[in-house]
């Protein structure tokens, strides 16, 4: 089968600022992988490369084993972005508006049919927000809300999920009860790729980690991460390591 | 531990809700019956001179005669002030449901910024008529220099990665300069008088521009309906519409030529300066009370039918301009709402 995500000696620099540099990494369908390293250090440039959001200088990426430029089939990827880039803060939209956002691309410009009902409905039962349906995104915690923004995901039932350090903000009892949702998702073949700046809960959870700081400095399962040090080598320049205890 | 969710407060207010939802649709009904009797009229109007409909506008004409004699009024018996109404009815639902998705795409400056683009465009028509003569009202060539000014105000956003305010600032002096320019060249060419496309001036509304609002209307509510799920992605989470492969360019682009066109439309009733009230103020209040996107637009029209019905009756009682009026009637709905809002977040959190 092919993989997930197929990324091959990418780079690509703002200006003259290289932010990534020749990075290859493979993402197999079913992962669950980390992808960590310092602030500044190209993890989300990485990430929206992989989406098609941004296109490499150099380098190819493939998604489920086509060229992400003409990747058409968008209701297979979940993207639960950075806090900070969506309206979900001030604009008055109920968590089930947003949550049936998640079959726009299916439905396109035709109309929502009882299926769509049902596959958003049962979204929100399986993020645990079925009683804030009606509720505003604003009104919400931060916890509440990202479940609300993973619940969109899971009603585009997409493949793969894409999450950009979800839980910045979030309290900590929320956030185990947040990750242990994606776990269990993970565990049903939805294959995930994790942002996070707490090294702690990535090495956790994740199968795989990909370190990098510009360029790729360690890729593989998590005991072998844990062993290398790779992390002291990412993260020597900047020496900002977050530790976090289970 | 599952997060503790607070459901206290909602279900004694469950009716309340549903008393809401209940007014809302009564508001939307009228609206819809409003709009239907005014279009009905501008398409009589229009097709008077074929035998049938020519019978059929002279009994609309006399039914508002008698509408004039059991109210009171000095209004319904006149062409030009159904006219009017029915480019303000129009006005009132077009612009909320446009600005409903800019205010919230923080884009609300732009109809201002259109608005300018459209001045320039009246001046050209002036100008262009006063040379040629004869080609119509001045909106049209409005149209066209606000729809390319909509095009260039995108092609920079796309380039700036933002709707930054230095280019939409550079857009909207640069515009307005440019009309004042045309217009200065203008009145030696033709005594021609600006200042009701400045202010508004429901006197400038003649058959032909209301009908032209009533095209664009259609057409722009007809467009909203089919790309509704579309405008309401992008308008939510830009980068998650464009990683579901929705092709947010184009409905960027969309979205500020109809708000161009609507601008446009709206221009001879409210103002080159003031057009750009209707479209934010409007949605400012419904989102301080609302439930939900859906309601938030539900209800943007409502208030801007309530903007337009109440300052149209000022304006024309009170032979008061007509953009000052509909704009000091809307930010009145908009105070009630606040102090609406605020008592309610005061019975929330005494829960």
């Amino acid at each position: 089968m092919t993989p997930a995500v197929d990324i091959r000696d990418v780079s690509f620099a703002y200006g003259d600022a290289p932010v990534v540099k020749d990075v290859t990494l493979t993402v197999e369908r079913g992962e669950f992988l980390g992808l960590i390293g310092p602030n500044g250090s190209g993890k989300t440039t990485l990430l929206h490369l992989m989406l098609g959001l941004l296109e490499p200088d150099s380098g190819s990426i493939d998604l489920f084993g086509e060229p992400v430029s003409s990747f058409e089939a968008g209701s297979r990827i979940g993207y639960v972005s950075q806090q900070s880039t969506n309206r979900g803060g001030s604009m008055p939209v109920t968590v089930r508006e947003s949550v049936t956002m998640g079959r726009f691309a299916h439905a396109g410009h035709a109309r929502l049919t009882d299926e769509d009902t049902t596959i958003v409905e049962s979204a929100l039962e399986t993020v645990g927000i079925t009683d804030l349906g009606d509720r505003l995104l604003n009104e919400l915690s931060g916890g509440q809300r990202q479940r609300a923004y993973i619940a969109r995901a899971l009603a585009s039932e997409a493949d793969l999920l894409a999450l950009d350090e979800p839980t910045v903000g979030v309290d900590a009892e929320s956030r185990d009860s947040f990750y242990r949702l994606l776990d269990s998702l993970n565990d049903d073949g939805i294959t995930i790729i994790l942002i996070e700046h707490d090294i702690g809960v990535v090495t956790d959870r994740a199968s795989r980690i990909a370190c990098i700081n510009t360029e790729l400095f360690h890729h593989g399962d998590t005991e072998s991460f844990v062993e290398s040090d790779a992390l002291a080598e990412a993260y020597g320049a900047t020496g900002q390591v977050v530790h976090h205890d289970h | 531990m599952p997060e503790t969710i607070d459901t206290a407060g909602e279900t004694d207010t469950n009716s309340s809700i549903d008393r809401r939802l209940a007014v809302e649709m009564v508001g939307l009904v009228l609206t819809g019956a409003v709009t239907a009797v005014m279009l009905t009229f501008i398409a009589l109007n229009w097709l008077q001179a074929y035998p049938v409909v020519g019978e059929w506008y002279d009994q609309f004409m006399i039914a508002g005669q008698w509408m004039d004699y059991y109210l009171g009024t000095n209004v319904f018996q006149w062409s030009f002030m159904w006219q009017q109404m029915a480019t303000g009815v129009l006005i009132g639902t077009v612009a909320p449901l446009i600005g409903t998705f800019l205010v919230h795409r923080e884009m609300a400056l732009i109809g201002e910024t259109l608005a300018h683009t459209a001045f320039a465009g009246v001046a050209i028509g002036f100008a262009a008529g006063s040379l040629v003569g004869g080609i119509g009202t001045p909106l049209y060539a409005a149209l066209i220099v606000s729809i390319f000014g909509a095009i260039g105000v995108q092609w920079l956003a796309e380039r700036t990665n933002t709707y930054g305010d230095v280019p939409i600032a550079i857009m909207l002096t640069g515009s307005f300069a440019v009309g004042t320019l045309i217009i200065s060249w203008g009145r030696g060419q033709r005594g021609i008088s600006i200042e009701e496309y400045l202010f508004g001036d429901l006197s400038i509304v003649g058959a032909e521009s209301a009908r032209m609002m009533a095209v664009l209307s259609i057409v722009v509510v007809a467009i909203v309906l089919y790309t509704y799920k579309q405008l309401l992605f992008i308008t939510f989470d830009e980068q998650a519409a464009r990683v579901a492969r929705l092709n947010v360019n184009a409905y960027n682009t969309l979205l500020i030529v109809m708000t161009a066109v609507v601008v446009v439309g709206s221009m001879q009733v409210l103002g080159v300066i003031l057009v750009a009230g209707m479209l934010v103020i409007p949605v400012a209040a419904a989102s301080q009370i609302s439930r939900g996107f859906r309601e938030t637009i539900y209800l943007s029209i409502i208030f801007g039918q309530l903007s337009i019905a109440g300052g149209l009756a000022l304006a024309i009682s009170q032979s008061l301009p007509s953009g000052g009026s509909i704009i000091v009637v809307a930010i009145a709905i908009y105070l009630l709402t606040i102090a609406a809002s605020s008592r309610q977040v005061m019975a929330i959190s005494t829960h």
